[in-house]
């Protein structure tokens, strides 16, 4: 099970080579082989959101991804995202609403926020259910995140007019 | 208080008294002694050379915002603002923050800080203002503090407060010092964004569980399903064959795996395939014969936790008598960083790093744990992701420090959601049992409140436990609804199951039964619900909470079939609150939360934005547990795992929420906790309205399947 090899990666713009099994999750990868802790741990399910990460844009769960299948890939994490006009608006958006509490899945939140506000500018609050329950928040962030996407969309629609 | 003695204390060691009784050997910022004098009222807030005011949080951040909160009183008293202030976490010294305990639960931290904090401050401006008087020549009463400098209008002079601190310092501290009056307040009671928020949303924030040493190894661990069973077997030549594990370490009741990485170490235990036997001298049971002992408790005369007036007596004299019986299961808190702890044993030190909400208890459970003394060990506590209760216990440090004594390296526990879930110390079950007798016009006459479940005060106090759990009966011995006669008795009730505080607490027990109980009456003699609450509660404070709900939720409106409102009003940790759930249930009792409209009295409010998550926060968590929330045991062990059969609301199910504050000069009430408690029975009265069945068992969504 699980032989070590070389895996190549491309994270955050940055290719990066790690001796792992390529089946490892890219969850555990990011955070303890390469030490980008901003990508959360909670259910290692796919039942949570809180390890999103993008993947060529996507949203998908680090925790259901294997290494391997990121190799040629862009991965975007969350640390990766503050260069990004979408995620200047995001954190911007998230930041004036003042979504935060404990903020530990919110890394995820803003991720999953990403990759709708790539497929959809305009989200409705339908769009929001849509693409946002697929996140748990515990602090019960939601109407704050809710208010915060909208918020997002809108700058980043200003932002590129 | 602040005291001449005191002064001279604190005047050897800087602001670092508590710190300072640690030995260099073990912390890293232990050198800060060569700081400049600083103008410092007590151990944890200073005014330092360079003019910043510092504080080292006396309270720990679980996401509550009581980092924001705090330095908002601070920068108010010191007129500065708050994102200038220099905030840190400390690590665990009871000492230090004495009389202040660290230890952050029960909605406490700005009741208990209100007063000590505004006056540590207070005493660092009058004292900067008196070194500027002095060097003007004028009298102190003229000069005033702004901006981070002491400015005295008339003249149009002013000091930075750096040009003043090395003199206020050598001075002896000011005794009495006035905070201000609220009415002058700025920055306090206007809406304040959180200083940690942006460094969280960007994954900037270092909770435990991302702590990483050099040289550091990561764990996870086993325990054993069935509470109170020992490890029987475990295949350690499997684990140890997957690569990047590194051992196998046993314990009576728990084993773990060590590797390179946190999935090497969760492959590896899944490979080990750890065997347990259960505890022969302990008794396997399951959910039914827990839920009937707690309810056989009932029956039993339990202790008087409060008694006035003659009841039997007045019980014989009233028109009819209602009475309601009420449980509530187990919950989890589930928050969402799972249980984890970094930990180093070395040299006769330890070393802990972990989100605590107790850092200095935990100091002292871990000293003696190790049969170190206590300057020995430290607690570096971090930012939490999510508390609720669930990190007032040491458990998670426990185990990773029996781990970290057997290595010669750093170590990372961290624990599986599963065993987060099935290792958790839970909510008690409680049930709750009425008799209320009325007037024939309905004011209520006698009030019998009968109690029973785990109490966790027993498990602290021991020997010194008399018989009533003081937080069970929290929000019951005092309610609301007055009567001439009444009588509410706790009876303890046992399982094998560990319980502790869960947010919300005792208060949150006694609301949801007090306030189903009352609604049963309000619709059985056919009034409204909110006008019989207001008919039997005296309290102002109370009618304006429950006056702003009916105005703004729609009270009263009518609604389509299947759509019902339901109110609920507490008075409990300073704070009132009262709450409109307005649910839909379709054809296949499907519950949707569609709104709920909340009203709160909580005193001076120091950040209203603050508080207006709270309520969120409280709504959608208490919401979740109201709705899904259950633990349940079968064959001694706990059924629930993850996320899939411990539901919790999603974006697409939260509610819409709207909160109002009501203006208030009077002491700050908790926040942390009464939203918590409000929503469940707002959300059982509501789908009582919506479907006539009256829901006296939690979870409100398996309980509505079944009736």
């Amino acid at each position: 099970m699980g032989e070590i090899m070389a895996v190549t990666l491309t994270i955050n713009g940055e290719r990066r080579t790690f001796d792992v099994p390529p089946e490892m999750p890219l969850l555990w990868l990011l955070r303890d082989v390469a030490q980008l802790t901003g990508t959360k741990y909670g259910c290692a399910v796919g039942l949570c959101g809180a390890c999103s990460v993008l993947l060529d844009g996507v949203r998908v769960f680090g925790c259901q991804t294997p290494a391997g299948d990121a190799v040629g890939r862009s991965i975007t994490t969350i640390e990766g995202l503050a260069d990004q006009p979408l995620g200047k608006a995001l954190f911007s958006a998230w930041n004036e609403v003042d979504v935060v509490q404990c903020g530990y899945c919110q890394p995820g939140q803003i991720i999953a926020a990403a990759a709708m506000l790539k497929e959809n500018a305009h989200p409705d609050d339908a769009d929001i259910d849509a693409g946002m329950s697929g996140n748990i928040c515990r602090c019960g962030t939601y109407p704050r995140i809710r208010a915060a996407v909208h918020r997002a969309a809108q700058i980043h629609a200003e932002e590129k007019a | 208080m602040i005291t001449a003695t005191r002064r001279g204390v604190l005047s050897a060691t800087g602001v670092l008294t508590g710190a300072l009784m640690v030995p260099v050997a073990i912390g890293a910022s232990r050198t800060r002694a060569a700081t400049p004098a600083a103008v410092a009222p007590n151990a944890w807030l200073s005014v330092d050379g360079e003019g910043h005011v510092g504080v080292a949080l006396p309270k720990t951040e679980m996401g509550q915002g009581i980092m924001t909160a705090i330095v908002m009183l601070a920068a108010e008293e010191l007129a500065v603002r708050p994102g200038d202030v220099k905030v840190s976490i400390p690590d665990g010294d009871a000492a230090r923050f004495a009389p202040i305990t660290q230890e952050t639960g029960g909605s406490t931290s700005i009741r208990e800080l209100w007063q000590p904090l505004r006056e540590a401050a207070a005493t660092a401006r009058v004292a900067l203002i008196a070194v500027a008087a002095k060097k003007w020549g004028v009298p102190a009463g003229e000069c005033a503090a702004h901006e981070g400098t002491i400015v005295h209008r008339t003249s149009n002079r002013s000091l930075p407060y750096a040009a003043l601190v090395a003199d206020a310092a050598a001075a002896p501290l000011p005794k009495d010092a006035p905070v201000l009056p609220t009415s002058s307040y700025a920055v306090v009671g206007k809406p304040f964004r959180r200083l940690d928020g942006d460094a969280k949303a960007r994954g900037k924030v270092e909770y435990g569980i991302d702590v990483i040493l050099p040289g550091m190894r990561y764990a996870t661990l086993a325990q054993s399903p069935v509470f109170g069973g020992k490890l029987a077997g475990v295949d350690e030549a499997a684990a140890r064959a997957v690569p990047g594990v590194l051992g196998v370490i046993k314990g009576d009741d728990v084993v773990y795996v060590l590797a390179t990485n946190t999935w090497a170490a969760r492959q590896g235990l899944a490979a080990a395939k750890p065997q347990w036997h259960a505890d022969a001298s302990r008794t396997i049971v399951n959910q039914a014969e827990i839920d009937a002992n707690v309810t056989a408790g009932l029956a039993k005369p339990g202790f008087v936790a409060a008694t006035s007036g003659d009841l039997d007596k007045v019980r014989q004299g009233a028109a009819r008598t209602f009475t309601g019986t009420y449980h509530q299961p187990f919950l989890a808190h589930a928050t969402m960083e799972p249980a984890n702890c970094v930990a180093q044993v070395k040299d006769g030190h330890c070393e802990v790093w972990t989100g605590t909400q107790i850092p200095s208890q935990a100091r002292s459970v871990i000293a003696t744990r190790l049969g170190l003394p206590m300057e020995k060990v430290a607690i570096h506590n971090r930012t939490m992701g999510g508390g609720f209760g669930r990190r007032l216990e040491p458990d998670m440090i426990e185990r990773c420090v029996d781990l970290a004594k057997q290595v010669p390296f750093p170590v990372k526990l961290v624990w599986t959601r599963e065993e987060d879930v099935a290792h958790d110390w839970y909510r008690p079950v409680y049930a709750d049992r009425f008799n209320i007798g009325l007037a024939a016009d309905g004011r209520i006459l006698s009030w019998e409140h009968k109690i029973a479940g785990s109490s966790i005060m027993a498990r602290l106090l021991g020997d010194k436990f008399t018989g009533v759990d003081d937080d069970a009966v929290d929000g019951a011995i005092n309610p609301l609804y007055g009567a001439d006669a009444r009588k509410v008795t706790f009876q303890q009730v046992e399982s094998l199951v560990p319980t502790s505080w869960w947010r919300g607490v005792g208060g949150l027990r006694s609301t949801f039964a007090i306030e189903s109980m009352i609604d049963e009456i309000a619709h059985s003699l056919g009034k409204d619900p909110i006008a019989y609450r207001l008919s039997q509660i005296s309290d102002p404070r109370a009618h304006a909470v429950l006056e702003t709900v009916r105005a703004q939720s729609g009270w009263g409106e009518k609604t389509a079939a299947g759509i019902g409102r339901g109110v609920s009003v507490l008075h409990v940790w300073d704070t009132y609150m009262a709450a409109v759930a307005e649910v839909s249930v379709d054809s296949d009792k499907q519950i949707t939360v569609r709104k709920v409209t909340v009203a709160v009295d909580c005193g001076q409010a120091v950040n209203p934005s603050g508080i207006l998550a709270q309520i969120d926060s409280g709504v959608n968590f208490g919401g979740s547990a109201a709705l899904f929330g259950e633990i349940t045991i079968a064959g001694g062990q706990v059924e629930q795992s993850n996320f899939h059969d411990y539901r919790v609301l999603r974006m697409n199910e939260a509610p819409v929420i709207h909160a109002t504050i009501i203006e208030s000069s009077e002491k700050p009430g908790g926040m942390g906790e009464p939203p918590n408690a409000i929503i469940f029975p707002a959300l059982a009265n509501a789908v009582f309205a919506a479907t006539g069945k009256r829901l006296r068992s939690l979870p409100l969504q398996k309980e509505l399947q079944k009736a």
